[in-house]
């Protein structure tokens, strides 16, 4: 019989928005912090070792990409998956199980990711710090995850995958393949007898290491940053605006682009290094071709838009989509023009890198996922959003917090690298480390201002969501289109 | 030294060739199967917009109808 009361099912979609909110402010709060000890050095001794701006930047980098965005991308997953294949994952108590444990040992995961790396254990590879014990965890966890996706597709009643189901299965295959390849390592206590039983040594040497540690760095933000988000903005924009993505054709497009030309972008990282010369200029050229695909998905959205512009005026959340499909173009601009070998050579290793990052991972990703949050969370508690004017005054603050720290880190990054290259008429260099130290000073103040905004942004959000699934403004029905919010 | 440059110089031509058919195929094939009439590429884009477990898919997947006709013959 058919049950008639049957609707999707938000609990693990739920539980992840909230680790998502949580992680945010945690992984924020930290970079906020070690951007003051950029421009105040003093403040790495106020928690001793613990404190420290080598002990802490793993910890932001790790909690923003891997709990902040992959909570957002799970909660996400669970919510649109389910929506766009017309199934709710309580139908099978298995996948729903699946999804429950998938959440529990993400959670444990992050916990011990968090513990170990402020106790200082790491493999020292950026953005695969994590040691061998909790990698083979993150197998688990992610098969878990493939489980719970592909069970929900074998019980699909819509015979078509929406493009953002694409974009995550993507998300899963890609990040799968990165990930065991490039945390290949070697347990040193098993094999030698040597050192502590977490600690291990890369399979990979040298340059070769190198290489498959940029292969993945890179792809990290491709399939982390890039394709799961955009697998967010295909279904939120559409949703929130009522209007049906303006070329479908063309989001197929942008995928099989996407999904080819980014793989073979990682080697811009080590231009001018001991690689190949070919390989870096293979990077350089991939990363130039990737505006393509990039920018088919960012115009594909705004030009969804296409009429009903009025709704960037009249509503905070197309706001925050329409600013981080903006952003996103500006990044994905903003790469390629850094991956070329003449703009590389003054660019590499200087503030203009994170300044870069920042633009992409505030502006595209954490505003994607704050716009999912916001659009899921009537639906979730079946009540408007508590107050639309606090989320126009997040917005606000959030986009000023964004701008001070990109446009801040252009000019650093610029200065710094236009310092280092300066030589007198002898060839001898103008200037010694510590004269663009004190030169980047008032800019490295200026990013740790956009940092704070950032994060009062965040604390805003999730006293907007809290007062969201507490208020007494219970809606009769699920809203079609537009989130209802009050005043 | 020369000969693998040459190589290198062929191999990355016809790459380059190969890549830009496969990107005006694909493109071709979208806007041909349309024409056809074999698939409708744009209606996809009501996925996003009628997802309630109540609205009628957009295509049946005829593979879980099936299924559950045959539980119910068998049970």
């Amino acid at each position: 019989m058919q049950n008639a009361a049957l609707e999707y099912d938000y609990t693990v979609a739920k539980w992840f928005t909230y680790l998502a909110i949580i992680f945010g402010i945690v992984g924020m709060v930290i970079g906020t912090y070690i951007a003051f000890e950029l421009a105040f050095p003093g403040l790495n001794e106020v928690f001793g070792q613990y404190g420290t701006f080598s002990r802490l930047r793993p910890l932001h980098t790790n909690v923003v990409a891997f709990g902040f965005t992959l909570s957002g991308i799970f909660a996400t997953f669970y919510y649109v998956g389910q929506r766009t294949l017309k199934v709710s994952i309580a139908e099978s108590k298995f996948v729903h199980g699946v999804a429950k444990l998938h959440f529990w040992l993400y959670f444990l995961l992050a916990a011990l990711m968090v513990v170990s790396e402020l106790m200082g254990i790491t493999t020292s590879k950026e953005y695969a710090e994590m040691e061998w014990p909790l990698d083979v965890m993150t197998v688990v966890v992610w098969v878990l995850w493939g489980m719970a996706m592909f069970g929900l597709i074998g019980m699909r009643r819509e015979k078509t995958l929406y493009i953002s189901m694409w974009y995550y299965i993507a998300t899963f295959l890609g990040v799968a393949m990165l990930y065991l390849f490039n945390n290949m390592e070697v347990p040193t206590y098993l094999v030698t007898g040597m050192g502590k039983w977490y600690h291990s040594v890369s399979m990979y040497a040298g340059t070769n290491d190198a290489l498959v540690q940029w292969w993945y760095g890179h792809n990290a933000v491709a399939f982390v940053f890039t394709v799961p988000i955009i697998a967010m903005i295909y279904y939120y924009l559409p949703k929130e605006s009522g209007q049906p993505v303006f070329s479908y054709k063309l989001s197929l497009l942008s995928f099989w682009g996407l999904m080819f030309v980014y793989l073979w972008a990682g080697s811009h990282h080590l231009i001018y290094s001991t690689v190949p010369d070919w390989m870096q200029t293979m990077g350089s050229i991939f990363s130039v071709v990737l505006i393509l695909p990039s920018w088919g998905s960012a115009i594909n959205m705004l030009l969804t838009m296409k009429g009903e512009w009025n709704q960037l005026k009249e509503s905070p959340l197309i706001k925050f989509m329409v600013l981080a499909s903006t952003f996103y173009m500006l990044s994905t601009l903003e790469g390629p023009i850094q991956s070329i070998k003449s703009v590389n050579a003054l660019a590499h290793f200087t503030d203009w890198i994170p300044g870069h990052v920042h633009d992409g991972t505030l502006g595209w990703v954490a505003f994607m996922i704050i716009a999912g949050t916001l659009h899921m969370a009537p639906r979730f508690y079946k009540r408007e959003i508590y107050s639309k004017k606090l989320m126009e005054m997040q917005f606000w603050i959030q986009t000023t917090g964004i701008v001070l720290y990109f446009s801040s880190m252009w000019i650093a990054g610029i200065t710094q690298g236009m310092m280092w290259r300066a030589v007198d008429q002898y060839g001898n260099l103008a200037y010694s480390f510590i004269d663009t130290v004190t030169v980047l000073h008032p800019y490295y103040t200026i990013r740790a201002i956009g940092g704070t905004l950032f994060v009062t942004g965040l604390l805003m959000w999730a006293y907007n969501f809290y007062k969201t699934m507490t208020s007494d403004k219970v809606l009769d029905k699920e809203p079609a289109f537009a989130s209802p919010m009050g005043a | 030294m020369e000969a693998i440059r040459e190589w290198q110089a062929y191999a990355y031509f016809f790459l380059t060739v190969f890549l830009v058919v496969m990107l005006y195929g694909y493109i071709l094939h979208l806007y041909r199967a349309e024409k056809k009439g074999t698939r409708d590429y744009e209606k996809y884009g009501k996925l996003a917009l009628d997802d309630e477990l109540t609205d009628a898919p957009v295509e049946l997947n005829e593979a879980r109808e099936n299924e559950k006709n045959e539980n119910k013959e068998q049970s």
